[in-house]
């Protein structure tokens, strides 16, 4: 039985008219529904070697502190039966705390910090567990319509285990005013727009050092092999 | 805990500093690779036909052997990652993929698996690159899935400069790349 994956109640679809990149972007023909072989059950796998304690702490990458509002971003990546992903690389980017990237294309007149890289990345712990330290990202101005601004937001990119895992999302915070006014983030349906909203939690917080937010995450898997579901083919 | 599977958004255009800092990603076969030598020119295009000149393209594939994650190859990395540069390409130094087993234990064709993100991508678009001749193409069953005069679309050819191949990724416009639903 083939049943389509996209979920639109729940993912954005590819043509979002007011995200005005989409239109020329956007792929039109139906896609085709792909049975799972082992090129969709298989993925890389990286290890913790590659890793050090400098790339989960983004506030401890240059010769100070950079400016901002400290921040702990904790969460768990688990697939959507509730089992954590461990040894999972979560990759993040994000602007420093007055919205400014320290990418070259990134010219609009917001400081660059000398203090801030604003890249991370770090595996998950055996509970799927992840957590780095950083600064509150910045709302930044882009080219979508007048006086359009992104959302202050952080970018996450993960593996999971397998090549159907692999999945790249935004991180942003809950109450933020911007929102509302942001294509990017209203291309997500109402309904899952607050699995991509960071909570913040107090019990994460460190008193007198860091504010904590709380961003957990559902990557897909692989559907199940015919051995552990008779009735497919 | 919420069990549904988190919602997509774009990788935006400033993503290189920390996904694609420099080209050695797009490096899969060391020197003692086994395999044919494969320098895999991918072309990312827009509507018009245009370059898209702030994408990313990853690939994923077996070794020469037809294994994924093969620890008998350890000069070969499966997962290779680059950006698309001013003419919206990206070139890859891998080897050609041996054959892996497909549906109902059939071995399937050899093929790359390819994500592509990009801005105004709002989730990435999943590919995969043939190889233009092989025999074992015309049994292949996810070629197969594809409507017939859009199957070229996912063929990579083979240029005059022995063991490069060229491979047009179009996101959509009139030769629209098969894309699939994973
Ligand atoms: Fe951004």
């Amino acid at each position: 039985m083939q049943k389509s994956r996209l979920d639109p109640d729940n993912q954005p679809p590819y043509l979002y008219e007011p995200y005005h990149s989409t239109a020329k972007r956007a792929p039109r023909q139906p896609l085709i529904f792909l049975p799972h072989t082992l090129s969709e059950r298989t993925g890389p796998i990286f290890a913790d070697t590659l890793i050090t304690e400098a790339d989960r702490d983004l506030t401890r990458q240059g010769a100070g502190e950079p400016l901002g509002q400290r921040m702990i971003v904790e969460g768990r990546v688990v697939d959507e039966d509730g089992n954590p992903l461990p040894k999972t690389l979560v990759e993040v980017w994000q602007t420093n705390a007055a919205g400014r990237y320290r990418h070259e294309l990134d010219d609009w007149p917001a400081p660059l910090d000398p203090n801030f890289n604003g890249c991370g990345r770090v595996l998950t712990d055996e509970n799927g567990k992840y957590r780095f330290l950083t600064v509150k990202p910045g709302a930044y101005p882009w080219g979508n319509h007048p006086n359009a601004w992104r959302p202050a937001h952080i970018h996450f990119s993960l593996f999971g285990p397998s090549f159907v895992s692999r999945f790249i999302t935004q991180m942003y915070f809950e109450g933020d005013p911007m929102l509302e006014y942001d294509p990017v983030f209203q291309c997500v349906p109402d309904r899952a727009k607050h699995r991509i909203l960071a909570k913040f939690d107090l019990g994460l917080t460190e008193e007198r050092f860091a504010l904590g937010f709380r961003f957990d995450l559902v990557l897909r898997g692989p559907d199940a092999t015919p051995s552990e579901n008779g009735h497919e083919e | 805990m919420d069990l549904h599977h988190t919602a997509n958004q774009p990788i935006g255009p400033f993503y290189h500093f920390a996904l694609t800092p420099d080209n050695d990603a797009g490096i899969m076969a060391g020197p003692d690779a086994k395999g044919e030598r494969v320098d895999l020119a991918i072309r990312l295009l827009d509507a018009d036909g245009k370059p898209v000149t702030n994408g990313m393209i990853e690939l994923w594939q077996a070794s020469a052997a037809g294994i994924y994650n093969d620890p008998a190859d350890p000069a070969f990395h499966g997962f290779g990652r680059l950006a698309t540069d001013r003419e919206g390409l990206c070139l890859f130094h891998t080897v050609k993929p041996g054959q892996v087993a497909g549906l109902n234990g059939k071995l399937q064709a050899p093929h790359i698996n390819v994500s592509v993100y990009a801005p105004g991508l709002t989730k990435r678009v999943v590919a995969r690159i043939y190889f233009a001749d092989d025999p074992a193409n015309d049994s292949d069953q996810v070629l197969g899935l594809a409507p017939e005069d859009r199957r070229q679309t996912m063929l990579a050819r083979q240029t005059l400069e022995a063991g490069r191949w060229n491979f047009d990724l179009h996101l959509c416009g009139p030769c629209e790349t098969v894309f699939f639903d994973i």
